[in-house]
C-alpha cells in the first residue's frame, strides 16, 4: 500500500517542508543553539524549493487526482519557497532581539509553507481545504508569537476568530458545490451547468472564504490589526505567502469550474473596486508605517482582483485568450512578494527592540542616519507605486493591459485613480525619510547595524525588483504557456 | 424516508444561526462555539448530499472536517487562554488595542 514513486515526487516539496518542520520540533529539547535551527530551517526551505524542480519534472496528477503538478503549481511552489527562505533569514535576528523561541517559530513557518504549497497544487477541494487549514492554523500561532505582548495576542485572536469564520464559509461553499456537481474534484466539474443556482451559491461562499484570506473588501477588516500586531517578519510572511497561495487556489477554481458568466464578472468587478478604494483610502490616514503597508497590501489585492475580472470575462474563450490575464496575476504576485518582504524586513530592523519605532516620525531623517536602508525602502515603495524600472511597473502594466483587452475600461480607470491616491502615501514616506530632520536624540543615536542575514534579504529583494523591472520577459515567457493550468 | 431538501434546509438554518451568534455574541468562548456550529452545519450538508447521491466521498470529507476542527479548537483555545491571561477578560469589546 505504499504510494507510487511518481506520486511522492509530485508532492516532494511539501514533504520536505513538513519533514524539516517536524525535525526542528524533535530536536528542540536537545539543541540550544539558535544558529543550528536557523541553518536547519534554511536547509529545509531551500531543499523544498529545490524539490519543486523535481516535482515540476514529473508533471501530471498525483495521488489519484488529489494534487496536480503543472507549470502553475511549479511557479507557486518556487514563490512560496522563496518567501520562506527570505523570512527565515529576516527572522533570525528578530527572534534573538525579542528573545523568542526559535525552533517552534521555524517549525511553524515550514508547516505554513507546506500548507501554501498544498494549496497551490490542490486539484481537489479536499486537498485545498487541508492546505488552507495547514497554513492558516500555523499562521494563527505565528501571529501571536510575542506571547507577552497584548498587541500580538490580540492580533492572533482576531486572526483566529475571523479566519475560522472564513473557513466555515469556504467549507459550506464546498458542500454546496458538491451537492450541485456531485464531486469535489476540480478536474471533473467541466460538464456542470454554470447557470445552476446551487453552484453559484456554493462558489460565492467559496469566494467569501478566500476573500477573507486574501483581504478583499468588504472582508478586509482584520488585515490592518493582524498585520500591525504580528511580529514583523511574520507580517512579511502574511503579506506575501498565504496571499499568493490563496490567489493561486482562486485562479485554479475559476479556471476549472464553468464560471464564465456575467454573474462572476460583476462579482469580481465590484470586489476589485471596493478593495482598491478600501486599501488606498485607509492608508491615507495612517501614521504607523507597519499599518500603512498593511493597508497598501489590501489595495494591491484589489489590483490583482482586477485581473480576475478580466479572467472571468475571457474564460469562455477556449483559444487561451485568458492566459495573459493569468500571467498578469502570477507576475504581479511575484513582484509584490519580493517588495513586501523587503519593506517589512526594513520595518522590522528599524523598529528595534519591542517594535518601538514604527511611526512615520521615527523615519524622519533616515536618509542621513542610514542611507542604504532609506534607499532600499524607497525602491520598494516606488515599486509598490508602480514606477518604471521596478518590477511593480510591469506587474501593474500587465494587469492594466489585461483589463483593457477585456474592455474593462471603467475598472482600468478606477485602477489608475487608485494608483494616484497610492502615490500620495508612498511618496509621503519617502519625503519624510529624505526631507525631514529627525529628532535630536534619534540623530545622536548610533545607526542600527543590520545583520548579514538581513542584508542578504535586502539584496535579494532589491536586485529581484530591479531585475524583473528591466527583464520581465524571462518570467513571462515561462508563464505564458498554453498548458499553464492543467485541465 | 425524509427528503434531502429537509436536511439541507436544516443545515442552512444551523449555519445561519452560527453566523448570527458569531456577529452578536460578546463572549469569546461563545463566538468560538458558534464557529463549531457552522462547521457542523457543513458536516450535515455533506452527509445529506452524499446520501442522496449514493456516493461516499462526501462522508470522507466530513471526517477530514472533524479532524481539522479538532486541531483548530486546540490552537484556538490556547489563543483564547493567552488573551484572557494578558487582559483578564473574555469580552471581545475589551480587545481593542489595535484600531484605526
Amino acid at each position: 500500500m505504499f504510494p507510487r514513486t511518481d506520486d511522492l515526487l509530485r508532492a516532494l516539496p511539501e514533504l520536505i517542508w513538513c519533514g524539516f518542520g517536524m525535525l526542528a520540533m524533535l530536536l528542540q529539547p536537545f539543541v540550544r543553539s539558535r544558529h543550528f535551527f536557523t541553518g536547519l530551517a534554511l536547509v529545509g526551505a531551500v531543499g523544498g524549493t529545490g524539490a519543486a524542480f523535481v516535482a515540476g519534472a514529473t508533471p501530471g496528477e498525483g495521488f489519484y487526482g488529489l494534487i496536480e503538478s503543472d507549470v502553475f503549481s511549479f511557479f507557486f511552489r518556487l514563490l512560496v519557497g522563496l518567501v520562506a527562505v527570505l523570512v527565515v533569514l529576516a527572522a533570525d535576528s528578530y527572534l534573538e532581539r525579542e528573545n523568542l523561541p526559535f525552533a517552534e517559530f521555524y517549525a511553524l513557518l515550514l508547516f505554513a509553507t507546506a500548507g501554501m504549497g498544498v494549496l497551490a497544487s490542490a486539484r481537489e477541494l479536499l486537498t485545498a481545504f487541508i492546505g488552507l487549514e495547514l497554513s492558516s492554523i500555523s499562521s494563527y500561532i505565528l501571529a501571536g508569537f510575542r506571547r507577552d505582548s497584548t498587541k500580538s495576542s490580540e492580533a492572533s485572536l482576531k486572526y483566529f476568530l475571523l479566519g475560522s469564520f472564513a473557513t466555515a464559509f469556504f467549507l459550506y461553499g464546498i458542500a454546496l458545490v458538491y451537492g450541485a456537481t456531485g464531486t469535489t474534484n476540480l478536474g471533473r466539474m467541466d460538464d456542470a451547468d454554470p447557470g445552476s443556482n446551487l453552484l453559484k451559491l456554493g462558489l460565492s461562499l467559496i469566494l467569501i472564504g478566500i476573500g477573507f484570506k486574501v483581504a478583499a473588501a468588504p472582508f478586509q477588516i482584520w488585515t490592518p490589526d493582524v498585520y500591525e500586531g504580528a511580529p514583523t517578519p511574520v507580517t512579511a510572511l502574511f503579506s506575501a505567502g498565504p496571499k499568493a497561495a490563496a490567489f493561486a487556489l482562486l485562479l485554479r477554481i475559476f479556471a476549472s469550474v464553468p464560471a464564465a458568466t456575467h454573474f462572476w464578472f460583476w462579482a469580481f468587478w465590484v470586489l476589485a473596486a471596493l478593495t482598491m478604494f478600501a486599501g488606498n483610502l485607509g492608508a491615507l490616514l495612517q501614521t504607523n508605517v507597519k499599518r500603512l503597508l498593511a493597508y497598501s497590501s489590501i489595495a494591491h489585492a484589489g489590483y490583482i482582483l482586477v485581473a480576475f475580472a478580466a479572467v472571468t470575462f475571457m474564460a469562455n474563450d477556449l483559444n487561451g485568450g485568458a492566459t495573459p490575464a493569468y500571467a498578469a496575476v502570477l507576475f504581479y504576485l511575484l513582484s509584490y512578494a519580493l517588495v513586501k518582504i523587503g519593506a517589512f524586513t526594513i520595518v522590522s530592523e528599524i523598529g528595534g527592540w519591542g517594535e518601538k519605532n514604527l511611526t512615520l516620525d521615527d523615519y524622519a531623517g533616515l536618509a542621513q542616519r542610514q542611507p542604504v536602508a532609506a534607499a532600499a525602502l524607497s525602491l520598494y515603495l516606488l515599486s509598490l507605486l508602480g514606477l518604471p524600472v521596478t518590477a511593480g511597473f510591469f506587474g501593474k502594466f500587465y494587469i492594466f493591459k489585461a483589463a483593457v483587452n477585456s474592455h474593462l475600461i471603467w475598472l482600468a480607470v478606477l485602477m489608475a485613480i487608485n494608483s494616484i491616491i497610492g502615490a500620495y502615501y508612498y511618496l509621503r514616506v519617502i519625503v519624510v525619510m529624505y526631507m525631514r530632520e529627525g529628532s535630536a536624540e534619534a540623530m545622536a543615536a548610533a545607526p542600527v547595524r543590520f545583520p548579514v542575514a538581513v542584508n542578504v534579504v535586502l539584496a535579494v529583494t532589491a536586485i529581484g525588483t530591479v531585475y524583473f523591472g528591466l527583464f520581465p520577459n524571462q518570467v513571462l515567457n515561462f508563464i505564458l504557456q498554453p498548458n499553464l493550468i492543467a485541465h | 424516508m425524509i427528503p434531502t431538501n429537509y436536511y439541507i434546509v436544516l443545515s442552512a438554518i444551523l449555519f445561519g444561526l452560527g453566523v448570527l451568534a458569531f456577529i452578536f455574541k460578546r463572549n469569546i468562548i461563545s463566538i468560538f462555539m458558534s464557529i463549531e456550529l457552522m462547521l457542523n452545519a457543513v458536516n450535515l450538508a455533506f452527509v445529506a448530499f452524499s446520501q442522496a447521491m449514493h456516493k461516499l466521498d462526501g462522508q470522507v470529507f466530513v471526517l477530514f472536517v472533524i479532524v481539522v476542527a479538532a486541531a483548530e479548537a486546540a490552537v484556538g483555545l490556547a489563543i483564547i487562554i493567552l488573551t484572557a491571561r494578558n487582559r483578564q477578560s473574555l469580552n471581545v469589546e475589551r480587545v481593542d488595542l489595535l484600531k484605526l
